[in-house]
């Protein structure tokens, strides 16, 4: 919304400078967004005369002027046609900034003619459009004297005007609120009744389900005939120019200076154009009308249209019609002044994509009683920039109820607010946003909000607006009360959650934060992308699908950087990954991918590509961190089919798979182009086992053997698809109460053994807890391991 | 052999003391050494068959030559011991000398990892407001209207609904839309639905919007505050948040702003500016005299209560939200938000944090 500080003080008797009212403005939550004020740009500007204006010797359209700047006489040469003898100018002397350029003006020649200043037109100043020629001045401007104080300068102001606050919408209800608040007297402003001089010849309706419905529940008309429409005065395109509007002709200027005034909407049809009665009605399934923007738009029954008995002229509250609409040859004007329910308009206005001024303020709670005030106003002015002779003023319907008290107990103010303000203050406050108050000396005041204040409709709204009149600054900051007992601020899945962050940060990898949503097709390839999960209006058709895995976005990005020149890398994110479309059905995850060399090049070691142990070994550091068993996990080479299938797995925890692990598929990387190989893991931490609730934090007790432990080391031979895991469960599984440990130290498969073979080394540790072992009981322990693992798995001692 | 007088004997000895010790000092090994120590002390050696001569002496001389003999003795043996000592130490020396690498040499890397600045700013928000009692609480990304609209009192049709650019899922079998949570307020009507006041929780998370320029993403993080008991008022939000914001940006008494704005969910609702300078193109919090928009805040809607089954006669409280991205930016001077999601190396070892650089109240939030 904006405004000047002059239209401001029209209704609002103030000498505050603009940087008080602005700041005042804002603390009372019309949030100012900018203000301009032109007057410091215009302080080097000086009114000049010019004494004569002669033909330039070498350009016929340059002239050469001797300029009396009230300090000495100057010659300027100037192009414009207007440039004669006798104008007094707005004068700009070397070393002046021009305001819409930026330049600072220099002696300088033009055409081989020294010009020592220049004289400038409104659009240079930045004080208008006008560029036919120079500023032309009152001839009785003193000369010599500061530009600024001979010409009309009006700092303009923009403020951001919150959704509830629709009577801030009209430059009337600001003043109110800056007076309430002790900013100035607001001024009385009756709008005086135009009598009529004849009946309206036009009737008008409401139709009967549009009325009781309450789209449209008052129409308030008037006829003006003989008026001519032309431009509008000075006084009015200037006024509508500041605020960023196109003066368009008077009849459409007067709506619009209404509608920015009074926060009042109003259309004027060219009444010739008119057949028979108006209605305001339901459009009809289909009707379609021709808007005032151009554009034809379909409408349908839930939207109101204003029509003749012939046909719909305008969209109600949105916007009028072409057809029907005011050109310069109307003679014959009627006004339409009416009350349009706020859901109706926000509803129509975006099935139909129409953003309008009259939409923005309907929607938002017209004043309903303005209805009347804002045809008489309209008419008002009419007569007065066109002439004319109006009828009697048509009105059927009434204003929607808004009447309502509302009971307000001014010790709310200090329990909500935490502010002590006296009660007899908090009534002037009220009285002076227009409510009436009603004080029988009980606990409860009686308060009536007024008409235009249709966000005012509960005791915490009354509270609202007394703290905001007495200064959101003015309240007390308080200490929050500490709690005696902090509780626990995080549960332990959150804290599992922080640390698993630290630990993968500690294996080298670095946290990304990618979008939720993705490529459907990536997606797909990763085990989603079903219907239910796919955006109706993604921010692009490549951000469509919410993710049922983090890892292609991890490896795209591992792509992106290698692109960069950063191949060998290592990302992680931990976040929701989602499987339904339903609130809860999302899985906190954290997803880990290694690319590129695991180790550099480098003259201590040879470099290689990561492989699948690598992020394995990562996986389980982070399950470790998260207090996972990770002894008592088995694994699976059955991981799902973005996995390269010979080289992935799953870790498994009794029936739950806790983690997927693995190669990248050559053919998920094509699709992703990117390079690989890539590893990568997804940890469900969801699913992970939390800790068991203990009355005490006291850990077992730790008992320590004084006996060494002894290592013997074997090796099998086993069949290729036996895995390393079910050799090692059986040996450990040999004698549980000796073997602490036991580590695959070598693995062989190659010309020294049979075909589909390989051979597995094994260490083996024996913990004695009681006494030192001796060599046959070492003996015994080491064939049980032997016929354990022959017995598990087939495998036979090495030879 | 035998000495024909003490003299003669002495004589002798002085004559082998002269070669042993040439012996023992020329040994330059410690084979060499051992061969001079077997013919200066051995069994066969001068000094051995001496003694074992002495016998044939008078008592008188046999006393002297035996002292004169021992004392010999010693004298070898402790030039054995000290030419031993050299040799260990020169061999030992050239051992070192062998053995030297060239130390400049650079190192096999142990890439160190980093934490997303998102993340880092968590738990810095977490951790100052634990200190004053707050609990995290998490909900839903995706989110029905009730709990994201509806219960906050967002009407059917309001425009505040309208300039939340809302993401949609497809309509589902019962007509109705589910959608990505636009705030993380949903997140309130969720505690005070499950759980009865005193409240005190935080609720960051990831927000959804549906729109990207400059200054926008259509993912980002919010963190909610909500407290719910019988007595907190305004007031107690200026302090708790003047309180939050000093502690964040760890400069004493920020200057604050608190601006009446409008939140459906919220009344008095607020939105919050802190003072800062911006002289030079360097943003400092807590400097100058301009100002800075951090957050929107309020005392909770009675229309919220209600909707989640509270008495806004006995209950009251205030809820803030913020963007974590946003005081991330200010905190950290990372100048573009559209950043935080490339996942870009260079960006991510730039802007990230240590992995054990846990922020704490205790030890100063922040490096």
């Amino acid at each position: 919304m904006k405004f000047t500080v002059g239209w401001l003080r029209e209704h609002l008797e103030t000498d505050a400078p603009v940087s008080v009212i602005a700041e005042r403005l804002t603390a009372l939550g019309l949030e100012v967004e900018s203000v301009v004020d032109p007057t410091p740009a215009l302080a080097p500007f000086v009114v000049g005369h010019v004494l004569n204006a002669a033909p330039h010797p070498d350009a016929d359209r340059l002239r050469v002027c001797r300029v009396d700047s009230g300090s000495g006489e100057l010659q300027i040469v100037c192009g414009a046609p207007n440039a004669r003898a006798g104008l007094k100018v707005a004068l700009a002397l070397p070393g002046a900034v021009i305001p819409a350029t930026g330049d600072r003006l220099k002696t300088g020649k033009i055409r081989g003619v020294e010009s020592q200043g220049m004289m400038c037109s409104a659009r240079e100043l930045g004080l208008g459009e006008g560029h036919e020629g120079i500023m032309e001045l009152p001839v009785d401007a003193p000369t010599g004297a500061p530009l600024v104080s001979v010409l009309p300068v009006d700092p303009m102001i923009e403020i951001a005007v919150t959704p509830n606050r629709a009577d801030a919408l009209g430059v009337r209800g600001i003043a109110r609120d800056l007076a309430a608040a002790g900013l100035g007297q607001l001024k009385p402003d009756p709008v005086e009744p135009v009598p009529g001089l004849f009946p309206c010849p036009i009737a008008v309706t409401l139709a009967p389900d549009t009325q009781e419905s309450g789209a449209c529940t008052q129409f308030v008309g008037r006829l003006i005939r003989n008026v001519r429409n032309g431009e509008s005065p000075d006084w009015l395109k200037a006024r509508l120019t500041a605020v960023g509007l196109r003066p368009i002709s008077a009849l459409v200027d007067i709506t619009n200076l209404v509608s920015l005034d009074r926060a009042r909407p109003l259309h004027v049809f060219d009444a010739d154009r008119l057949q028979g009665a108006i209605h305001a009605r339901f459009a009809t399934e289909g009707e379609t009308l021709l808007a005032l923007d151009g554009q034809s738009y379909t409408l349908s029954p839930s939207m109101v249209v204003i029509a003749d008995d012939a046909r719909a002229l305008g969209i109600g509250g949105v916007m009028g019609g072409e057809e029907s609409g005011c050109s310069a040859e109307t003679v014959t004007v009627f006004v339409e002044s009416a009350y349009f329910a706020p859901e109706r308009i926000a509803a129509t206005g975006r099935a139909l994509g129409i953003e309008s001024d009259a939409r923005y303020r309907f929607e938002r709670g017209v004043d309903p009683e303005s209805a009347v005030m804002g045809a008489e106003l309209a008419t008002r002015l009419i007569l007065d920039l066109c002439g004319g002779e109006p009828s009697e003023l048509v009105i059927a319907g009434a204003p929607p109820a808004w009447m309502r008290t509302i009971a307000f107990r001014p010790e709310r103010v200090e329990a909500l607010g935490g502010v002590s303000i006296p009660r007899p203050a908090m009534i002037t406050m009220l009285e002076a946003l227009g409510c009436v108050v009603t004080d029988n000396g009980g606990p409860v005041l009686a308060v009536q909000p007024p008409s235009w204040r249709v966000d005012l409709t509960g005791e915490h709204d009354l509270v609202e607006e007394v703290i905001r009149l007495h200064g959101f600054d003015a309240v007390p900051a308080v200490p929050l009360p500490r709690p005696p007992q902090p509780p626990s601020v995080l549960t332990a899945a959150q804290r599992r959650m922080v640390a698993v962050k630290r630990r993968l940060a500690t294996l080298g990898l670095c946290e990304a934060v990618t979008w939720s949503f993705m490529p459907s097709a990536w997606a797909e390839a990763f085990g989603g992308g079903q219907a239910a999960l796919r955006l109706a209006n993604p921010i692009s058709s490549d951000l469509d699908a919410m993710r049922p895995s983090i890892l292609p976005a991890l490896v795209a990005a591992a792509g992106r950087n290698a692109a960069r020149g950063f191949p060998d890398l290592g990302l992680f994110e931990v976040g929701p990954r989602f499987h339904g479309g339903e609130p809860g059905q999302q899985t906190l995850v954290a997803a880990l991918i290694r690319a590129g060399a695991r180790a550099p090049r480098h003259w201590q070691t040879a470099t290689r590509p990561v492989n699948v142990f690598d992020i394995k070994a990562d996986v389980l550091a982070v399950l470790e961190t998260a207090g996972v068993p990770v002894a008592n996990l088995q694994i699976t080479a059955d991981a799902p089919a973005w996995f390269h299938p010979g080289r992935s797995g799953q870790m498994r925890l009794g029936p739950k798979v806790l983690a997927t692990f693995g190669e990248l598929h050559p053919s998920v990387l094509e699709l992703l182009d990117v390079k690989g190989p890539v590893v990568g893991a997804e940890i469900d931490l969801d699913i992970l086992p939390l800790p068991k609730a203990r009355p005490t934090r006291a850990r077992a007790p730790l008992s320590l053997s004084p006996f060494q432990p002894v290592g013997r080391d074997f090796a099998f031979v086993v069949e290729e698809a036996v895995s390393a895991e079910a050799v090692i469960r059986a040996a450990r599984g040999a004698d549980r109460a000796l073997i602490v440990d036991v580590q695959v130290f070598d693995v062989y498969q190659g010309d020294r053994l049979e075909a589909g073979r390989k051979s597995l080394a094994l260490a083996v540790t024996l913990q004695p807890t009681d006494h030192t072992l001796s060599e046959t009981e070492i003996e015994a322990v080491s064939s049980k391991v032997i016929a354990a693992v022959t017995k598990a798995t087939g495998g036979t001692l090495r030879a | 052999m035998t000495f024909a007088t003490l003299e003669d004997l002495i004589q002798q000895a002085n004559t082998l003391r002269a070669r042993q010790l040439d012996a023992i000092g020329a040994a330059d090994s410690l084979a060499a050494l051992d061969a001079a120590r077997v013919a200066a002390l051995g069994k066969k050696s001068d000094i051995t068959t001496w003694m074992k001569s002495l016998g044939g002496m008078d008592p008188e001389a046999r006393k002297n030559a035996g002292q004169a003999l021992n004392a010999l003795k010693d004298e070898l043996s402790q030039a054995l011991d000290a030419r031993k000592t050299a040799l260990a130490q020169a061999a030992l020396g050239e051992r070192l000398a062998r053995e030297r690498l060239d130390v400049t040499l650079p190192v096999l890397p142990a890439p160190e990892g980093v934490l997303h600045p998102i993340s880092q700013t968590w738990e810095e928000v977490v951790a100052i407001f634990a200190q004053m009692g707050f609990c995290v609480a998490e909900g839903p990304e995706i989110e029905d209207d009730f709990h994201n609209f509806t219960a906050l009192n967002f009407p059917p049709g309001h425009p505040a609904r309208e300039m939340h650019d809302t993401f949609f899922l497809p309509e589902r079998a019962d007509g109705t839309r589910h959608l990505l949570r636009t705030h993380t307020s949903p997140v309130q009507i969720r505690t005070m639905v499950g759980q009865k006041p005193p409240i005190r929780i935080l609720a960051p998370g990831r927000t959804y919007r549906c729109d990207s320029d400059m200054t926008h993403t259509p993912m980002f993080h919010q963190f909610e505050g909500l407290v719910i008991d019988k007595a907190t008022h305004f007031g107690h939000l200026k302090g708790c948040l003047s309180e939050f914001v000093s502690a964040y940006f760890e400069v004493e008494a920020v200057p604050m702003r608190f601006r009446p704005s409008f939140f459906p969910f919220t009344e008095p609702s607020a939105e919050v500016d802190i003072g800062c300078s911006r002289k030079g193109g360097e943003l400092r919090i807590g400097a100058g005299d301009d100002w800075l928009e951090i957050l929107g805040c309020g005392m909770v809607h009675p229309n919220v209560l209600k909707a989640c089954g509270l008495d806004p006669e006995e209950y009251q409280g205030f809820a803030f939200g913020m963007g974590l991205e946003r005081i991330a930016m200010l905190k950290y001077g990372i100048p573009d938000l559209r950043t935080f999601f490339e996942s870009d190396l260079r960006w991510l070892r730039h802007y990230g944090f240590a992995s054990l650089d846990v922020p704490t109240v205790h030890g100063g939030l922040s490096r």
